[in-house]
């Protein structure tokens, strides 16, 4: 369906829109049918003439239409086979003389790639659609699943609008002497499956609250290398906390072990206790920390050897970079 | 401008991930480690990576840090579960055959800076 898809076709696309273009194959398996087909389509009988096919294509402005008989679907006419007719001036010739029989169908509850399937691998401009009993309930054009796919996205967009509206007026309604947001994250030891997984929800969080590109990084590069220490390090994994209050989000890490022996070492640029199959997948620089600390405002590393490690940082936000309460006057741009 | 189809067509990069809009992208600059906490600090936003790394990990670092594509050099080849993340991520894998400073000079040479 890559080519078959007009939203590709548009000339600018926008990181909005590039995100749709794979949520547009998403929709396409999880949209049924049945839902973006023409119901109750103008049907027609073998014996019509085609005389009557072209006033009906003309009068309901169609080119195409399914023949029924007794409620089986038998064949199809569209306005290709009417050409072929009118150029051996034949009108007056029945329908069973030009419609394709057994014509390709699809089911009402196929999703649509199926349809986009037929549509790609033949030549045909539309599809009947039938139940499992195979009688007719529809009919379906490309231009129906453009137009389906297009609401269903419009839809999409209008809920992440709706989810971005009411994180980032979060606290705007709520009165108290100090709202705050709590997230927390247990991260597994050795789950490297899973490795970075918190840190992305961590930032689409603040994002959707209405945090710049910017906090957003800082904070999504900072929970990663934590998210990573933990996952590389800890003996029993350990929980990732996030505080977000309008004018600072607050970090927390903590493990219960092995703990760090010698800390200010471990805030050394290349210093790593990584094993070597864990440099092997990239990690072990020994820059995680020093990355930590590039991206907030404030670090505090305790550990005690044996017992577990606590990491604490802190990011302020400027005024124009609050979260939650939506400012007209924050920058969208990364600054 | 150079876009990413382009780019794909001029270094025969095999796509590893699902087609999209290629020549909507346009790469800004471009990193080459094979350290994550490297191209952490040092990989820019739309920016290409370049590494010989294949497992899982890159898909979280390229998405947190919204990179226009990784290139895996060396022909090395991500396993299913990756590829599938990457997909879900909407983080673009392309692969070469050839090594890391070849890739790089030849991106260079595109006018990638």
């Amino acid at each position: 369906m890559t080519e078959q898809t007009p939203l590709r076709k548009s000339s600018i696309i926008s990181d909005q829109e590039a995100e749709n273009i794979t949520r547009v194959e998403e929709l396409a398996y999880e949209i049924k049918v049945q839902e973006v087909m023409t119901p109750n389509p103008i049907t027609m009988t073998t014996s019509m003439k085609m005389q009557e096919v072209l006033e009906q294509f003309r009068v309901a402005r169609i080119s195409g239409a399914p023949i029924v008989e007794e409620g089986q679907l038998i064949g199809i006419i569209s306005i290709e086979d009417l050409i072929r007719c009118l150029i051996q001036s034949d009108l007056e010739a029945e329908i069973k003389k030009y419609m394709t029989r057994n014509p390709f169908t699809v089911k009402g509850d196929d999703p649509v790639v199926e349809a986009l399937k037929v549509f790609v691998s033949t030549k045909v401009g539309r599809l009947p659609v039938v139940n499992k009993e195979g009688r007719l309930i529809g009919i379906l054009t490309k231009g129906d699943i453009t137009r389906g796919l297009l609401k269903a996205l419009q839809q999409d967009y209008q809920t992440e609008e709706v989810r971005r509206y009411r994180a980032s007026h979060l606290f705007e309604d709520i009165e108290s002497e100090r709202t705050s947001l709590i997230l927390r994250y247990n991260i597994k030891a050795g789950d490297f499956t899973h490795g970075g997984e918190a840190s992305s929800k961590i930032k689409r969080a603040l994002s959707r609250m209405g945090a710049s590109p910017q906090i957003a990084r800082r904070c999504g590069i900072a929970t990663y290398e934590a998210e990573m220490n933990l996952i590389i390090h800890t003996t029993e994994g350990g929980v990732i906390r996030v505080e977000i209050e309008p004018h600072q989000i607050s970090i927390d890490v903590y493990d219960s072990g092995p703990g760090i022996k010698d800390v200010e070492l471990a805030m050394k640029p290349g210093y790593s206790t990584a094993s070597e199959k864990v440099r092997e997948l990239g990690f072990g620089a020994g820059m995680g920390l020093v990355n930590i600390s590039r991206c907030v405002d404030i670090m505090k590393l305790e550990s005690v050897w044996g017992k577990g490690t606590r990491l604490r940082m802190k990011i302020f936000l400027k005024k124009e970079d609050t979260v939650g309460e939506g400012h007209a006057a924050k920058t969208l741009e990364e600054k | 401008m150079m876009t990413l189809e382009q780019i794909i067509q001029s270094l025969e990069l095999k796509v590893l991930t699902n087609p999209k809009a290629f020549d909507e992208i346009q790469p800004t600059t471009g990193y080459a480690a094979d350290l994550l906490s490297c191209v952490m600090t040092g990989a820019s936003r739309g920016g290409l990576w370049v590494t010989l790394q294949a497992h899982s990990n890159i898909v979280a670092v390229a998405a947190l840090l919204e990179l226009s594509a990784i290139i895996i050099t060396e022909g090395a080849q991500p396993d299913e579960a990756t590829i599938q993340k990457a997909n879900e991520e909407d983080v673009v894998l392309l692969s070469s055959q050839q090594d890391t400073y070849r890739v790089v000079g030849r991106l260079w040479e595109l006018g990638i800076r």
